[in-house]
């Protein structure tokens, strides 16, 4: 079938200020979008520019907007969309290339949750213990690709200055995770005036997560607990 | 722009974040990755990661080491079989320290489930040794190293494609050439010690469950660099690729309990496997699957079969399996719960790549002699221990076994030595190249030649091979290289430029075909994942050796150097 991909370009080497371009390509209705962008980028115009690695929503690159949702490109296919496909890059980064946005700001956010096991007691020879019902409360949230599509689908994020669902989701997998010790610094991350009080509960950055995960439940959850903590 | 550090590591998967876990806060060290780390292919590896921990039922390093051997059909370095063995044990238990959410038994320790080829006393039948997390144990692992390099503070080039590597007069590592993707700008890296961690290139292969990137950049800067490689003819083809899409479905859905059925609906690994049926090793059956393909048993006489987990319970399919049950779901619109799902070989892993010892020292000949200053790990890395077929799960303990090794040395070696100087105009081969591409206008297309050599690897370099279609498979990708000569790029720009990247790749694809094809026309015999029509037999007289292939003026030369045989002597390989 044939479908017209509408495509929001910009070089900032030459451009000064984005503009669409439609491009026709001939493509399986069981095709990705990645495979039509590809088809673009291979034999119409190499220059169009966008990230991707892995193909099939597990690597986190192609995160962008395809008809008005975020999505992996390599995670929705054509026949989902329809003849005619809008992709625009991800809303509330700066745009580097066409659909390239920096993530730097995203990957500091990241960080500031302190995203790894704190645990200073000395381990043991072996394994530490950690039963399938305490491994079950990180199931979700360690599934995690960080690629920005909840962050980027948040309004808050768009207009204020917060962490972010990707980033609270990082955090809560650590929070709740039964082999480490620093509770009490995380929740004082997760509870200043950047952290989960600025989720208003709008549940984008669940129906954008291409991992399925529950996102505004897991942040309701780190609200819980600091509450339950404090009290 | 110029940097210094004691070492540099180029690739942010596992391998490369494991070494930098060793290095970080001990010397002065960064990490160049082509990609945000985190969008590493580690993160794709799905089932597990094998360690004789005996959690679930009795088992043994030595038989951990015994299978990997047999595994890869004899041509693996034993020494190196056996570290990976001993050491996989203690490098799961300190992942598991470092957080890693491994799946648990009921009294809190780590679970285990089946995978191919792994078995107990020797092979008497499969044995639970892999740990895992669900189906997603590769992003777990890329996850936890990634977090350990935050909290270690590790200094990240992000989005900086390796372009050369760079020797002194004699020989010693001292640094490599980068492109920052972003700017366009090209990066000197001085450090004293190198470790090219890049990972594989299945992009050669027109199906194949590798991500778009794997090009083979640091095997191809190695070999363009007059060194040699080794085994190149041993390429693996995973059994359980999507239909057409080559996206992996874990070999865990058959560690769970999953069956092959061909159009007949026959459980066809009895005829080839009596004892591991669909657990055997993935050579013995990629080959069986086509075998009942060619036979005209694939599904609806067409050149796929099924995997069948529809007798699983739910809760496992879509617990255990939850990731290969979101693909099937996705892209074939199928529900494994109910539907057998359709499949074929998948171009997976490359056995072979940049000769190291066990400790990742880079080596140039039969004698092991290393290059000063140079390592390398991961799949990118041959040290051997996956011989002519790794196993299942060995990829990941090959990562974390040996990039942990690899970092140690590493730090030692910059402690010892002093740096050395660059060589005069470094980065002058790199930007050359980079100024050709940027001016070239010719009519050939990046794309089209990268789908013709995708296409001749697929036909004739695939799991069955003869001579004569290597020889054809040869003079293709001589018209392709001459070809290649003759392409012309739309994007001239520095900013991001992606076209550029692409054109640079298929540069490297070139260098890794050449040299796959031209140690498998040589190697006369079938072993392992190497099976050549017109010599059906092992033929351990004459070639019980690793193939090396070195770029010389005057075209490829081989050579050939002698397996290292401990303690289990080549025995014919039945499963």
């Amino acid at each position: 079938m044939q479908v017209t991909l509408r495509i929001q370009r910009f070089n900032p080497d030459t451009d000064t200020k984005p503009y669409y371009r439609e491009y026709a390509v001939e493509v399986e209705p069981t095709d990705r979008v990645l495979d039509a962008l590809n088809q673009v980028k291979w034999y119409q115009d190499g220059s169009l520019t966008y990230r991707r690695s892995c193909a099939h929503g597990i690597c986190g690159s192609d995160a962008m907007r395809i008809n008005g949702r975020n999505r992996l490109a390599c995670k929705v296919l054509i026949k989902e969309l329809g003849s005619k496909i809008t992709v625009e890059p991800l809303l509330g980064f700066r745009v580097i290339k066409d659909l390239v946005v920096d993530l730097e700001p995203f990957f500091d956010q990241y960080r500031t949750v302190m995203p790894y096991l704190i645990n200073d007691e000395p381990p043991p020879a072996r394994e530490r213990l950690q039963t399938p019902e305490e491994r079950e409360l990180i199931e979700d949230t360690s599934k995690c690709i960080l690629c920005a599509c909840c962050t980027a689908a948040c309004p808050i994020f768009w207009t204020t200055e917060w962490l972010g669902p990707a980033a609270i989701v990082n955090g809560h997998r650590f929070l709740f995770d039964s082999r480490d010790r620093a509770t009490e610094e995380r929740l004082a991350v997760l509870n200043q005036r950047f952290g989960v009080w600025r989720c208003r509960t709008i549940f984008n950055c669940t129906e954008a997560c291409p991992r399925g995960i529950q996102v505004t439940r897991a942040i309701e959850q780190v609200k819980r607990r600091i509450l339950f903590e404090q009290g | 722009m110029y940097h210094r550090f004691d070492a540099v590591i180029v690739g942010a998967g596992g391998a490369g974040l494991m070494a930098a876990a060793q290095l970080a806060g001990k010397c002065s060290v960064a990490v160049i990755s082509k990609l945000y780390p985190v969008r590493s292919h580690t993160g794709a590896a799905q089932g597990g990661i094998a360690a004789a921990l005996g959690n679930v039922e009795e088992d043994h390093w030595i038989w951990h080491m015994f299978d990997t051997v047999k595994g890869g059909d004899y041509l693996v370095d034993q020494d190196a079989a056996e570290v990976l063995a001993r050491e996989a044990i203690d490098a799961i238990i300190e992942l598991e320290h470092w957080g890693f959410p491994f799946n648990r038994l009921p009294d809190g320790r780590l679970d285990q489930r089946r995978f191919g080829g792994h078995t107990r006393n020797f092979g008497e039948g499969p044995v639970r040794r892999a740990c895992y997390a669900a189906d997603r144990t590769g992003h777990m692992i890329l996850q936890t190293l990634y977090q350990q390099s935050i909290k270690n503070q590790v200094v990240f080039f992000d989005e900086f494609m390796v372009l050369d590597l760079l020797l002194t007069e004699n020989g010693v590592c001292t640094g490599v050439v980068a492109l920052d993707i972003a700017t366009g700008e090209l990066h000197l890296f001085h450090a004293k010690a190198v470790l090219l961690a890049t990972g594989g290139y299945g992009r050669v292969f027109k199906v194949t469950s590798n991500a778009l990137s794997l090009t083979g950049d640091g095997v191809a800067i190695v070999f363009r660099r007059g060194l040699p490689l080794e085994d190149m003819e041993f390429y693996q083809f995973h059994p359980t690729g999507i239909y057409k899409m080559g996206i992996l479905l874990s070999e865990a859905c058959r560690g769970e309990g999953g069956i092959l059925r061909n159009g007949l609906g026959e459980r066809f690994m009895e005829r080839y496997a009596p004892t591991l049926l669909d657990l055997a090793p993935r050579d013995v059956v990629s080959r069986s699957i086509y075998l009942e393909i060619r036979e005209g048993r694939g599904v609806e006489g067409k050149d796929y079969v099924y995997l069948d987990l529809t007798h699983l319970p739910r809760e496992v399919i879509e617990t255990k399996l939850a990731d290969n049950t979101d693909f099937v779901r996705t892209y074939l619109g199928l529900d494994p719960v109910t539907d057998p799902i359709p499949i074929q070989p998948t171009a997976h892993y490359a056995m072979g790549g940049i000769p190291t010892d066990v400790d990742g020292r880079v080596t140039v000949d039969a004698q092991n002699t290393p290059v000063p200053g140079l390592y390398a790990a991961g799949e990118c890395a041959c040290v051997s221990v996956h011989g002519a077929n790794r196993l299942g799960t060995n990829s990941l303990v090959d990562l974390v076994v040996f990039g942990r090794r690899a970092g140690r040395h590493i730090l030692q070696f910059v402690q010892e030595n002093e740096l050395h100087p660059l060589p005069k105009e470094p980065d002058y081969q790199a930007r050359a190249e980079i100024e050709w591409l940027l001016e070239s206008d010719g009519d050939e297309k990046v794309a089209t030649i990268r789908a013709e050599l995708q296409e001749a690897m697929m036909a004739d370099v695939s799991v069955f091979r003869t001579g004569d279609g290597l020889r054809r498979a040869r003079q293709k990708l001589g018209e392709l290289r001459n070809r290649y000569t003759r392409i012309g790029i739309d994007d001239r720009g520095r900013t991001f430029n992606t076209d550029l990247i692409e054109a640079i790749e298929l540069g490297y694809l070139l260098d890794c075909a050449e040299a796959i094809v031209a140690c498998a026309l040589a190697r006369e015999e079938s072993r392992g994942a190497h099976y050549r029509e017109d010599f059906p037999q092992r033929d351990d007289v004459n070639w019980l050796k690793h193939t090396l292939v070195t770029r010389t003026s005057g075209g490829l030369e081989l050579s050939y150097k002698p397996v290292v045989i401990t303690r289990f002597q080549p025995k014919e390989r039945t499963y």
